[in-house]
């Protein structure tokens, strides 16, 4: 046979995990549950009285928060199935680069999180009255930006967790330092994106492109990193 | 065990040369301080800089040691990288302690306040966050904690900049970003013998450090030994 390019392993890798994933859309159903009810305990927590809507500010916020929430959920459950029957040893074992298992992973899940998170931004849009339709390419251009960047980190430390006892407890509180600065850019853009009565979009514009710089040094560094992290399995 | 003798000498000389630096600093650092000219707005509520900011340097130089160590670590696979690593985010975690308590009492003299979301205090929470992360990572992570670890200090060390650039475009550029080189010159010597001093103090605490690490492995290497010798014998 043939030996495939590096790309074509890594979409196999990936659309192995995404097939598994559409029979069972476990990590959808969940994800998209939690991200939903993290949405609502915002609501109930920030909308008083007859009010109907917050600030861009916190619409931001609270869209980011509910990603990055329900994301530590998809990304535990990436390597989780490896586990069983210890299939992560055939996928180590199998005659292809690391990095491109890595590759692999990160565009399923990222692509897992984003079908949730296109489900989750007209959910938020008609639970606080917020104007995601003037700019609505764009708000998902940021989505997908902040999930590479956001799963670019996640996917190395949910393999480098596959064996530890409190990974679910671990998972969130090594990845939420780490990713703060694209939970910065991505909510600011998106804030901008979401008010009405801003001026200009140039600082959407801007942090649009901060974002996609920072995908770019994670996933490098994460491409780099995975080989020697995962060695020991 | 015979071969690594002299070496081990070489550096117990040269960790009692870090200790008598120390110490003779210990004794010079305060009475500088004390001498050193009154800032005129904020008075003897300025002295603390010279505490808080070797404090703020030595947790940025951990987080780059601790990087290193795990470079070693991960793509060489040098055990002593990985203990440096470790020992250097500990003392990360120490000195971001001072410089998280030592910050805010600062800041409530100065501006009023115990914390803004200032670009430098922020960055320097975040990078104290990251090599707490990095313990938990250490001790609760597991069969795979020590890589995962390493691969989380090598992407601090790559957040370093970027934190810094994320926040400061996000609350504008600090005003006093040269307060180093705009010192009165009556305040130069103190700071800078007091950052050459709390170094030393960084680099005699790391071999103390690495020397308990190194022993910790050299007896659990030996407690296998003696196992796989029992067994033998049986």
């Amino acid at each position: 046979m043939a030996r495939r390019s590096w790309i074509s392993q890594a979409a196999c890798i990936a659309w192995k995990d995404l097939h598994i994933e559409g029979r069972s859309r476990e990590v959808l159903y969940t994800m998209g549950f939690m991200a939903a009810l993290v949405v609502l305990v915002f609501s109930f927590a920030f909308i008083s009285g007859q009010e109907t809507t917050v600030g861009p500010d916190a619409v931001a916020g609270i869209l980011w928060v509910a990603v990055l929430f329900s994301g530590t959920v998809a990304l535990s459950r990436t390597f989780d199935r490896e586990r069983e029957s210890e299939a992560i040893r055939s996928l180590l074992l199998s005659p292809v680069p690391r990095s491109a298992i890595y590759a692999g992973k990160l565009v399923a899940t990222a692509a897992i999180m984003f079908l949730v998170e296109l489900l989750l931004a007209p959910l938020l849009a008609a639970l606080f009255s917020a104007g995601i339709m003037p700019h609505v390419l764009w708000l998902g251009l940021l989505l997908l930006l902040g999930t590479i960047g956001f799963c670019s980190v996640g996917v190395i430390f949910s393999a480098a967790l596959l064996r530890a006892r409190s990974r679910d407890a671990l998972l969130g509180a090594l990845l939420f330092p780490i990713v703060i600065p694209v939970l910065l850019a991505a909510s600011r853009a998106t804030a901008y994106l979401l008010d009405p009565t801003a001026p200009d979009l140039d600082p959407a514009l801007f942090w649009t492109r901060f974002l996609a710089a920072l995908d770019v040094v994670f996933v490098v560094v994460g491409l780099w990193s995975f080989e020697p992290v995962v060695m020991g399995e | 065990m015979l071969a690594t003798m002299p070496s081990a000498r070489r550096s117990s000389a040269s960790f009692l040369a870090g200790i008598a630096a120390t110490l003779v600093g210990f004794l010079l650092v305060p009475l500088l301080v004390a001498n050193a000219p009154l800032e005129k707005t904020m008075g003897v509520v300025q002295k603390i800089f010279y505490f808080h900011v070797p404090c703020a340097w030595l947790l940025m130089l951990s987080t780059f040691v601790c990087a290193g160590g795990s470079l070693a670590y991960l793509f060489a696979g040098s055990e002593r990288g990985d203990r440096l690593a470790l020992c250097s985010a500990e003392l990360g975690v120490l000195f971001g302690l001072c410089v998280m308590v030592t910050g805010p009492l600062w800041a409530r003299a100065a501006w009023g306040v115990f914390w803004t979301w200032d670009v430098r205090l922020t960055s320097s929470l975040m990078l104290w966050l990251m090599l707490i992360a990095y313990r938990l990572a250490r001790r609760y992570g597991g069969a795979g904690g020590r890589r995962l670890a390493a691969a989380m200090a090598l992407f601090a060390a790559a957040d370093v900049p970027l934190v810094y650039l994320s926040v400061n475009f996000w609350r504008g550029l600090h005003p006093n970003t040269k307060t180093v080189s705009s010192l009165a010159p009556g305040m130069r010597l103190p700071f800078f013998t007091s950052l050459l001093i709390f170094s030393a103090l960084w680099g005699v605490l790391l071999a103390l450090r690495m020397r308990v690490e190194r022993a910790h492995s050299r007896l659990a290497e030996l407690a296998i030994a003696v196992e796989d010798a029992e067994e033998e014998s049986l």
